[in-house]
């Protein structure tokens, strides 16, 4: 029978949540790197057993873990994030020259087909890659010496590239997301990007119609149609069927389009899932009831999921990189919460359980289907 | 032989408990001191110290005979009573909450 393994990041941790296929029963491992905020954790495609994790600390850095026997035993690899060349300034808060400084790596995103090929997102945004499984990082720098580069501005959690998706049929065609630059797409491997944003409304800025500055939260791919992207973005939920050049809203009937998580059902190119969050300024659910949003309709048509999910006093967030779905027959699907929660549906979201109540803050939710 | 003690989460990085003795060239200083724990543990590389400009992290500081040495150039001798053994070289994480 298929057995799961959710590789869930925490503000002090990493834990490992087993079961199998029934998803019913679960063992829960960890912390590993306790005490230290681990923003991702994940494992190779071509490789379930290697996982990677990202273990960052404002005292100490930045690590990078490699386990080669799915999370039993770990290694430190290579930890040396360097830009290219003089990195030069982007903009901070308040519009002025602020120099980049490399603080954490956000997201992790194993090669397909290579266990020893990794990307690294990172704040300040940069993307970085490794072909010798980790021991070396080296900057694909044309992202960040974008022609609009010097005009990227941090959100609020920081000017980090959160998102990494590439495109199964034609690896070197990529796509990433900064907060708050927007997104961005690359079809040579990364030795040159074209910003993505056309179609992206974002009050916050003063020309609607700006090529960079939108604050996108996450981006979801359903790998059998890589031109078909969503889009969290800090309001409205979007998409894309031309693999970025024009974006329309499909916010619908969301109770509210604020969110940060959104994720596309493993074997249903058109249902995707997202949690609506009040404001950006109220980061947890609106009435203290914590609901999963569906689309089977690739979005505009959105349906309350609620069974088994606390429907008052919840006031918990989920973060952009907590949602994730396995590739069971009946799609499985999983979020974190910032109290600590991670919460599972073995039927695609009508209903939801906790697998675990009182962890750490989620920061990260991965899952691997095994055989 | 210098004697240096790490704060906890560079002991698990490190996986050492207690203590950590490190040979040292004569004329130990916080830098040649720093040299020779990377180069026997190269996972603090980085964790301590800046890779490239070896600048000192910020949430990182040096005490050495009940002296705060943070600020002292990075060749600056070390008291004869960390050179020779007899008083450790602190590495010491900043105290906060959360």
């Amino acid at each position: 029978m298929s057995k799961v393994r959710v590789l869930a990041g925490t503000r002090k941790g990493a834990f490992i949540l087993s079961a199998d296929g029934k998803r019913e029963n679960w063992t829960v491992s960890g912390p590993f790197f306790g005490g230290w905020e681990i923003y991702h954790v994940k494992g190779s495609p071509a490789n379930p057993n290697r996982l990677w994790a990202s273990q960052t600390s404002a005292w100490f850095g930045q690590q990078i873990q490699r386990s080669d026997d799915g999370g039993k035993t770990w290694e430190a690899s290579g930890n040396k994030f360097v830009y290219d060349g003089i990195p030069g300034t982007h903009q901070w808060y308040d519009g002025t020259p602020h120099p980049w400084e490399f603080a954490r790596v956000w997201h992790i995103e194993p090669s397909l087909d290579d266990p020893d090929t990794i990307y690294a997102g990172v704040e300040d945004a940069a993307l970085f890659k490794s072909t010798d499984g980790g021991a070396n990082w080296s900057e694909l720098s044309s992202l960040r010496t974008h022609t609009t580069g010097a005009s990227w501005q941090p959100g609020a959690g920081g000017m980090c590239l959160h998102t990494i998706l590439i495109d199964p049929k034609d690896p070197k065609r990529m796509f990433v997301a900064i907060s708050a630059a927007g997104a961005f797409r690359t079809t040579d491997g990364g030795d040159t990007w074209q910003p993505i944003n056309k179609g992206l409304r974002s009050a916050q800025i003063p020309d609607q119609d700006a090529e960079v500055g939108h604050c996108v939260h996450r981006l979801a791919m359903h790998r059998t149609r890589p031109d078909v992207l969503y889009m969290q973005k800090h309001w409205d939920v979007m998409r894309t069927n031309d693999g970025g050049d024009v974006w329309h809203e499909v916010s619908g009937n969301l109770p509210t389009d604020f969110g940060f998580c959104i994720d596309v059902h493993a074997h249903e190119p058109e249902t995707i899932y997202v949690v609506p969050i009040k404001s950006d300024s109220e980061h947890y659910p609106l009435d203290g009831k914590l609901r999963v949003y569906r689309s089977r309709s690739g979005g505009n048509e959105w349906e309350e999921l609620s069974k088994g999910l606390p429907q008052s006093n919840c006031y918990v967030n989920v973060l952009r990189d907590a949602m994730a779905v396995d590739s069971l027959d009946e799609c499985g699907v999983y979020f974190g919460t910032t109290g600590g929660q991670v919460y599972v549906s073995a039927d695609a979201g009508d209903s939801w359980k906790a697998i675990a109540h009182d962890l750490p803050a989620v920061l990260s939710v991965e899952v691997q289907t095994l055989p | 032989m210098i004697r240096v003690v790490l704060p906890a989460h560079l002991r698990t990085l490190a996986r050492v408990d207690g203590e950590v003795q490190i040979d040292v060239p004569d004329g130990a200083s916080p830098g040649s001191v720093l040299d020779a724990l990377e180069d026997r543990f190269p996972v603090l590389r980085g964790a301590i110290r800046d890779h490239v400009t070896l600048k000192r992290r910020a949430y990182v500081r040096f005490f050495a005979c009940e002296r705060d040495i943070s600020h002292d150039p990075p060749d600056a001798p070390l008291p004869d009573a960390v050179a020779s053994g007899s008083e450790p070289f602190f590495i010491i994480g900043a105290m906060s909450g959360g």
